[in-house]
């Protein structure tokens, strides 16, 4: 019996010592951002070779999920960072007490002011429908003009997708009151809606539907990686709400030091350059070099729409009432 | 001698009283219309049927207690006495080693079993490559290793052409002539009681009659039976 | 009334794994339940939700178990070259990731697929598929392939000797539908309805994708936005519960429905040659349809995806060696639950129900509740394989009992008493008798446990793990990251490697001949 406790118990202590050389900096994300061909794989190696530490990037799904992660570990939250939540999502991260403020006041590139103590941005994009330029050579400019067209649209559900609440918020903030009216009168043209954003840009690519909601910089992504610039985002007068996701520490990690570490990483050129072509948004603080080729052709919204966090929080739900009665008629 | 005593089965509002013996060595058909519970008494000697009360008895030994397979007899059922998916060979194997881990002796055992049913060389066959003919025979060979003291025959042969059953009744007798065997065999048929059964046992009306010599009571059938035999 | 002598069949076993089960599944919501501030009752909008989940759910078991009839009939008596290649093919609809399977429907039904392009070519108006119509559509393109597999399991159960008498007998088609087909049938339509019932009654992403919006919600997505966007997990106990209570009703109907096997004579005998003339057009014709509408689609996922399968990346390829991983495990533990439930339920109802409470469960329950309950204990991310594992194997046990329970009960019925009279105790009775007759229903069993558990996107999204990714969470991946073309190559090894795991699996197990 001597062996096994003495190889356990030397086991333990390499473990340990381990540990103690490489400190562990835990990040809880989204699926996409770890994935093969997210962000995470080049902003892991970059930090680590400047922090002499072992930068953990674990996934659990999409920010809703990732916030409800939270939510259910609470204080025992076994993660130091939480990266990937967006505006809609903060005010309850935000109230839940589990995060630290950040304490860092970097100059931002974001088309609207930002001073929240606990959450920092780590890049932004607007939503808008997308639409291929040879099968619709003119798009609608405004949402009536899209409820008086004959294309069809898929959007998300915003009871259990982001971009599906972005639009929820984008109807709001444009018409307030009159957005039940605007969803009646957008019911005809969608043609269904789906969980997530991959169903619906996947039923867009297949030809399903005219249009798809999803992100100005969406074209992007078949122009610089895919040589193909059929694939455009079509403006609105109205303007265009914004998508800003964040990240924070949590007041429960034990390295407060490596995680404002990370957090000033991130709105740092090595992190930020790594964004417009793996996460195919805008990154927050734009990069020395600028933006890669091709994002100037992109639509830029003269109009940036926002609900602050609280507001958004407090009208989510009689926004979803209203989306639901209109479009269940 | 076999005895049931004060022997009552109960089924779902069905119900057979018996208290009857049987010598030993005797050949007893068991007789009655459809439905009067011939295969229950026979199932319920075997094991496979439970009694409401009553005891059973052989060579003064209670036997109701005993589970079916360490009962004194070999049983043969309408149908699937053989398991489809085994030789024929393992399937009369099964009567001596349930697992088929069988002795050379034991084999040699088997083999003879199937020549004597007139089957050598069938072993290595599957029962449905078989006709029905040589299907009852391969039973048979099984109730011959087994040499149990009693056979209960629920109408096994009932699917046969009248040659080929008379042939296997013959062989039956023949059977349990040689182990000085005990047969209880029910049969639709009063001539395969004549042809090997000197006694007959009478189901009808919920209860079973002692038995009675067969020609005797085909000859002056009692109402029940009257009615039946028409 | 059990006789005193009948040889028990352990229970021990089955009692252990009915109470995992019981745990699995209930012990879930329990966990959900218990972090709750309370709960609310239901508002108009879930009452919609669940009049519309039951509804869905009980037309689609309905035109997916009527459809399979004459399918399954026509596949039953016909033999022709393919036969069992076909029938294999068939069944994938049924384990193939939604995504890929709706992209493959879409192909043919949808606005700029070929039925539409056909119909374009020869002036009709287009259709639509997006609707109930279109649930319908996909859950019986799900469903089809199932209950035309249990179907044709209770056709093959019926003695070819019943076949040969209606044959002398000079039955035509309607003496032997009734004389022959519909006792059979009464015995395995129920079993069919119930299980696709409760399949659709958990249905989310392709209800909510084909049914057009907010007029198609089910409780499942009801509980999706409780949990995630409300984070009330009174409201999705609440709903959990609801779901579960509708679910398991219909599992109590069900098993109250089934009636036992009947007992029949049969040697394995070959079948009488089936009848020719109209009844011949009509099975051709049957097979030919179901064949299209099942196979088409498949055949524009492979167009789609074959030409980009040689180029996936490195982690595609990885993610596939987990996932034979995982479903290497998850077999070999649906073997042994399935093993334990089928003895003890040779005379008994309880180890079923118990085996079919995962199609009861919502999977994001499942998943939230495993995750509260083992956080505290260990790290999570380190468990998620054996978790997926599990739930993998839970999940797939409905199905294998379905398969698997009736021959046992068949056998039992039949040799039974051979067996008690011989004296065979529980392992010759396991080897002699029960194992020959369970092998093929074995083998299709657990090829459908490899299959299923290789196509699951996982409960185990909250376990937060990096680099334990499986082949179909690497394909979500990539088609998160606008890598259509990657997505479709891996769709297409998916659905090849799905195929495959039941295959090998089927054959391993059932032997070579194993069909139907």
């Amino acid at each position: 019996m001597k062996v096994p406790f003495l190889a356990a118990g030397l086991l333990g202590a390499s473990t340990l010592a381990a540990l103690a050389q490489t400190p562990q900096l835990r990040v809880l994300t989204y699926d996409s951002f770890v994935s093969d061909w997210g962000p995470g794989p080049a902003v892991e190696a970059a930090f680590e070779a400047q922090c002499g530490c072992d930068l953990v990037f674990e996934s659990a799904g999409d920010g809703a999920a990732m916030l409800a992660r939270l939510m259910l570990t609470g204080e025992r939250a076994d993660f130091d960072l939480v990266l990937g939540l967006d505006t809609n999502l903060t005010a309850s991260a935000a109230g839940s007490g589990l995060f630290a403020p950040h304490g860092l006041t970097p100059v931002l590139d974001l088309p609207v002011a930002w001073d929240d103590p606990l959450f920092l941005p780590f890049d932004w994009g607007w939503f808008a429908f997308v639409y291929d330029r040879t099968r619709t050579p003119t798009p609608p400019a405004s949402f009536r003009e899209l409820a008086d067209s004959d294309l069809s649209v898929v959007i998300e559900d915003p009871r259990s997708s982001t971009p599906g609440l972005g639009l929820l918020m984008w109807v709001k903030a444009a018409y307030g009151d009159e957005a039940p009216a605007i969803w009646q009168a957008l019911a005809p043209r969608i043609l269904t809606v789906t969980p997530g954003w991959s169903e619906a840009y996947g039923l867009f690519l297949d030809g399903e539907a005219d249009m798809v909601l999803s992100y100005t910089t969406s074209p992007a992504y078949h122009l610089i990686a895919e040589q193909d610039d059929t694939k455009a985002a079509a403006a609105f007068a109205e303007g265009h709400y914004l998508q800003v996701e964040v990240a924070g520490m949590l007041a429960s990690s034990t390295q407060p030091d490596l995680a404002r570490q990370f957090l000033a990483f991130m709105v740092s050129d090595a992190f930020q350059s790594v964004i417009p072509t793996t996460n195919w948004m805008y990154p927050a603080v734009t990069p020395a070099e600028g933006l890669p080729a091709g994002y100037e052709t992109l639509l830029r919204p003269e109009v940036s729409l926002l609900f602050s966090a609280d507001e958004a929080a407090a009208i989510r739900e009689s926004a979803l009432t209203e989306w639901r009665d209109a479009l269940a008629q | 001698m076999l005895t049931l005593d004060g022997v009552v089965i109960a089924q779902d509002g069905f119900r057979l009283s018996a208290d009857l013996s049987v010598e030993a060595g005797a050949r007893v058909a068991v007789i009655g219309p459809s439905g009067a519970g011939k295969s229950t008494l026979l199932g319920a000697l075997a094991g496979v049927v439970p009694l409401a009360s009553g005891q059973i008895r052989w060579q003064g030994a209670r036997i109701d207690t005993l589970p079916p397979a360490r009962r004194p007899l070999s049983i043969l059922f309408q149908d699937n006495n053989l398991l489809p998916h085994l030789s024929v060979f393992d399937n009369v194997a099964l009567g001596i080693d349930p697992g088929l881990r069988l002795t050379s002796e034991q084999r040699a055992a088997v083999t003879t079993a199937l020549a004597e049913t007139g089957l050598e060389g069938l072993g290595g066959r599957k029962p449905a490559t078989l006709s029905g003919g040589q299907i009852s025979r391969a039973a048979l060979a099984r109730v011959l290793l087994r040499a149990r003291p009693l056979i209960l025959l629920d109408e096994p042969f009932a699917a046969l052409g009248p040659a080929l059953k008379n042939a296997m009744l013959d062989l039956v007798a023949q059977i349990a002539r040689r182990h000085g065997a005990t047969v209880l065999m029910i049969s639709h048929d009063p001539a395969d009681a004549l042809r090997i059964c000197p006694q007959t046992i009478l189901v009808a009306d919920g209860r079973a009659e002692a038995p009675a010599d067969t020609a005797a009571l085909l000859r002056d059938p009692p109402p029940a039976l009257a009615a039946y035999l028409g | 009334m059990r006789s005193p002598s009948e040889p028990a069949m352990p229970r021990g076993p089955a009692a252990l794994v009915a109470a995992g089960l019981v745990a699995l599944n209930f012990g879930a919501l329990a966990a959900v339940a218990g972090r709750a501030d309370g709960a609310g009752g239901l508002s108009a909008a879930d009452w919609s939700a669940l009049r519309f989940t039951v509804m869905q759910a009980a037309l689609s078991a309905l035109l997916s178990v009527a459809l399979a009839i004459p399918v399954a009939r026509a596949l039953a008596r016909r033999r022709f070259p393919g036969r069992g290649a076909l029938i294999v093919l068939m069944g994938a609809p049924f384990i193939l990731p939604v995504l890929v399977a709706v992209s493959g429907l879409l192909a043919v039904f949808g606005r700029n697929g070929w039925v539409n392009d056909a119909l374009g070519l020869v002036g009709l108006p287009t259709v639509s598929i997006y609707g109930l119509h279109g649930i319908l559509l996909a859950h019986v393109f799900f469903n089809l392939p199932l209950s035309v597999r249990l179907i044709l399991q209770g056709w093959a159960r019926v003695p070819s000797e019943h076949l040969r008498l209606s044959a002398t007998l000079g039955f035509d088609a309607s003496a032997r539908f009734r004389h022959i087909e519909a006792p059979m049938l009464a015995r395995v339509v129920p079993g069919a309805l119930g299980v696709v019932f409760l399949i659709c009654l958990t249905s989310f992403a392709v209800a909510l994708t084909l049914g057009g919006g907010p007029r198609a919600t089910t409780l499942e997505l009801a509980i999706y936005q409780a949990f995630r966007f409300e984070f009330d997990l009174g409201r999705a106990a609440l709903l959990a519960g609801v779901q579960a209570a509708v679910g398991l009703a219909a599992l109590v109907l069900l098993t109250r429905a089934t009636l036992p096997e009947m007992r029949a004579t049969g040697h394995d005998r070959p079948a009488p040659p089936p009848p020719g003339g109209l009844e011949l057009v009509l099975d051709a014709g049957a097979i030919a349809l179901a064949a299209g509408f099942l196979l088409v689609p498949l055949v524009a996922v492979l167009a789609r995806g074959l030409p980009h399968l040689w180029g996936l990346p490195a982690p595609v390829w990885a993610a596939l060696g987990r996932s034979l991983l995982v479903a290497g495990a998850s077999v070999l533990l649906l073997a042994a639950m399935a093993l334990a439930l089928t003895l003890a339920a040779l005379t008994r109802r309880w180890p079923e129900i118990a085996g079919s409470l995962a199609l009861v469960s919502s999977p994001l329950v499942i998943g939230t509740g495993l995750f509260i309950v083992i956080h505290p204990l260990a790290d999570p991310a380190a468990l998620a394989l054996p978790i997926t594992a599990l739930v993998n194997a839970a999940m797939a046990l409905p199905f294998a009992l379905r398969a698997i329970l009736p021959a046992a009960r068949r056998a039992q019925a039949d040799y039974g008493r051979l067996a008690q009279v011989l004296g065979l105790d529980r392992r010759a009775q396991w080897r002699l008798v029960l194992w020959p007759r369970l092998r093929r229903p074995a083998g299709f069993a657990l090829g459908l446990g490899a299959a299923l558990s290789l196509g699951d996107l996982g409960v185990i999204v909250l376990f937060a793990q990096t680099g334990g990714e499986t082949l179909p969470m690497q394909l979500q991946r990539l088609m998160g990251a606008y890598r259509t073309d990657d997505a479709a190559g891996a769709a297409v090894l998916l659905l090849a490697v799905a195929l495959a795991g039941f295959v090998v699996v089927e054959r391993l197990v059932g032997g070579r001949d194993a069909d139907a």
